[in-house]
């Protein structure tokens, strides 16, 4: 009866929650509880909880709360007093039925986005908390179903698309054939020991973007890059056992990552526009393995097309006449400021620049970020209902002439796409790598 | 016992025990924080004292940041609520008076009709803080009944104090109320919500470290 009326008022059954849900003994839940708020977690959680002073300043940082008619519930510091606060007040002693909505808030509400980091005045990371939550979650085997299937591909393939060893070294060649009947001598090299860079991507682009490959091989052409692509696991840059709170998975795939670039001798890992993949490598994966740097210095695309573009390395035939919009991805302006040279990318690209507001450090989620969108078809309605507010903001930016919008990041792409079509915005989405293969001048 | 043994005790070995109470507790919070990074390294690593002031400053200037000219009143109460509560007891003549009278030390203070206005101030910042609490129903939704209790705990040194200082009925009862309520709330400041007073420095300090230095982004 109880399951019934939670389930009711979620209206979302996830299968892979329910069936961890059924596995759960109330020790296990407690055990797994003290042994995340005692032993893994520490100064910031504690400090965190004991500081608030539940003023609620956070609440309006939060697209999930502004969109959802101000559901007090949704509010950052409201989503901590639903789970985490629970469980170190009861010491872990909570039910499956919690354990279901806290898993619901820390995996569907929370973008992990740490916008509500720059609203409160201790500065108090729900994202971290949240991430804690689904830490708890990921030991209890509570998972959204979708989302767990990707951290089982990656711990199978290191890639999150089932891809097999073969199938990726087949898809490039594939690409660098459709490359040569434009660029005759192009070549996409693959396994080159001591290249200047380590260029990888994420598991979607060989599935289901494989011309971005394409497209980034004659940028690398054209600028005279030395670069290469692993042959090997260790290609996809992208981490959904991060987002599931499967840290020592997390752990295997970041190293593969790391050992794929080292055993090539390269300079740099650059990686293409995806922000997930980003504050994996970055900030959260390279934490776990012990380095508080990334190991080889770490680029991301906005980055390096930024060098290419603005330093004259590759050269701009005529510059893409529609109005964009540029819409800053959470990982890597937040997680990185590239916010203002994603700017400079973006003039230098571009007649027509139209800011959405708000921007910067303050831009709105696109709410698939966090690995809600990987939660899949189950959670899809949730997360564009849940983001009202970011189809006002591309309105508003359309209202101005803006008729595409930029989105370095997968996740934002996949986010936007689904607000895009829902609200009826009628925009096109766009990587930079689109653009600049449209705009640049090619090579013979 | 007649209010002079009581002012003696409340003036004397309280005030000690409380401000000795006051500072050792601030001292175990900062402590305690610092050795629960023995499971999160990453807070010592990431500190950078450069970022850190950068931080804290912003969010101790009024309207530095974002998220305070979005809510212009608020902000403004706070400032005032808050240097009513921490600057202004150290330069009010009746507390320099007693430290002058201890160990003759002595500075300048404040007149007395801007502490009496303040005083005000600061209960009128209660009474917003209380209203947020009970019309906003996000903050509704957080509050539990130890915030009011702090609201309450705050309230009464600075109203016992303008009674005492207005000289209203049992002026001397409530002067001895004051300094007690006083006491009370110095040792209730590490042990309660209210030690977001030393911990800000530390919530804020490491994440201006980690948007400064790591994150190359601002945190305001
Ligand atoms: S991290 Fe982002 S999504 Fe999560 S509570 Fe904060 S603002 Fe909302
Ligand atoms: S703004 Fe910070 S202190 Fe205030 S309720 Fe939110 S998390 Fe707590």
């Amino acid at each position: 009866m109880t399951q019934q009326t939670v389930k009711v008022k979620n209206s979302i059954v996830d299968d892979g929650i329910e069936a961890g849900l059924a596995r759960l003994t109330p020790e296990r839940i407690e055990s797994v509880i003290q042994r995340v708020l005692n032993r893994e977690a520490g100064a910031r959680l504690k400090t965190y909880a004991r500081t608030c002073v539940h003023c609620g300043l956070c609440s309006d940082a939060c697209h999930h709360f502004v969109s959802m008619n101000r559901d007090p519930k949704l509010s950052p510091a409201g989503k901590v007093k639903r789970t985490i606060g629970v469980m170190m007040q009861k010491k872990g002693k909570v039910s499956t039925d919690f354990i279901r909505e806290a898993a619901m808030v820390a995996y569907s509400e929370c973008n992990l986005c740490k916008k509500c980091v720059l609203y409160c005045p201790f500065g108090i990371d729900v994202g971290y908390l949240m991430t804690l939550v689904r830490r708890i979650c990921h030991l209890l085997g509570v998972v959204p179903r979708y989302m767990q299937d990707t951290a089982h591909s990656q711990s199978v393939h290191f890639n999150q698309m089932w891809i097999n060893g073969d199938e990726w070294v087949d898809t490039l060649f594939w690409q660098e054939e459709e490359a040569r009947d434009e660029v005759p001598d192009i070549r996409i090299p693959v396994d080159k020991e001591g290249a200047d860079i380590f260029y990888s991507v994420i598991g979607p682009e060989p599935k289901f973007r494989a011309q971005l490959i394409y497209q980034a091989a004659v940028i690398f052409e054209a600028a005279g890059s030395d670069w290469t692509m692993p042959g090997s696991p260790g290609w996809d840059n992208s981490d959904l056992c991060m987002f599931s709170g499967d840290n020592e998975m997390m752990g295997r795939i970041k190293r593969a990552h790391f050992e794929a670039a080292a055993k090539l001798r390269v300079k740099k890992i650059v990686m293409g526009e995806c922000g997930h993949a980003f504050r994996s490598v970055y900030d959260v994966g390279n934490r776990w393995l012990g380095f508080k740097m990334p190991p080889i210095p770490v680029i991301h695309a906005v980055d390096f097309y930024h060098d290419l573009v603005c330093n004259g390395k590759i050269r701009i035939a005529k510059k893409f006449a529609q109005p964009i919009t540029l819409h800053d991805p959470c990982n890597i302006a937040r997680g990185m400021g590239l916010y203002e040279k994603a700017r400079e990318l973006a003039h230098a690209l571009c007649d027509t620049v139209v800011e959405m507001t708000p921007n910067r450090e303050h831009n709105i989620c696109c709410n698939a970020g966090g690995g809600i969108i990987n939660c899949g078809p189950p959670f899809k309605d949730k997360r564009v209902e849940a983001n009202s507010v970011k189809a006002k903001q591309l309105f508003d930016a359309k209202a101005m002439g803006a008729e595409v919008v930029i989105a370095p990041c997968h996740n934002c792409h996949g986010g936007l796409e689904d607000i895009i079509h829902h609200y009826g915005v009628e925009m096109e989405l766009k990587f930079f790598g689109d653009i600049i293969y449209e705009v640049m001048e090619k090579p013979e | 016992m007649t209010l002079q043994t009581l002012y003696a005790i409340i003036a004397g070995p309280l005030a000690v025990l409380a401000i000795t109470g006051f500072v050792l507790g601030c001292v175990y919070r900062i402590v305690m924080a610092v050795r629960q990074t023995a499971s999160d390294r990453m807070v010592i690593e990431y500190f950078h004292p450069r970022y850190a002031l950068r931080s804290i400053f912003r969010w101790l200037t009024p309207y530095a940041t974002v998220n305070m000219r979005r809510h212009p009143i608020m902000t403004l109460v706070t400032f005032i609520f808050h240097l009513g509560m921490v600057v202004m007891p150290f330069f009010i003549f009746a507390h320099m008076l007693m430290v002058y009278e201890a160990f003759g030390l002595s500075w300048p203070t404040l007149p007395d009709v801007f502490v009496e206005w303040m005083s005000w101030a600061v209960l009128l910042a209660l009474v917003f803080f209380l209203g947020r609490r009970l019309i906003l129903p996000e903050v509704r939704y957080l509050t539990t009944p130890s915030d009011y209790l702090i609201l309450f705990m705050v309230a009464l040194p600075f109203f016992t104090g303008i009674w005492a200082y207005k000289g209203w009925w049992a002026a001397e009862w409530v002067t001895l109320l004051h300094m007690l309520s006083g006491e009370v709330l110095l040792v209730a400041i590490p042990f309660t919500r209210l030690g977001h007073m030393v911990l800000f420095f530390m919530t804020r300090g490491y994440m201006g470290s980690e948007f400064g230095g790591i994150r190359h982004a601002r945190d305001w």
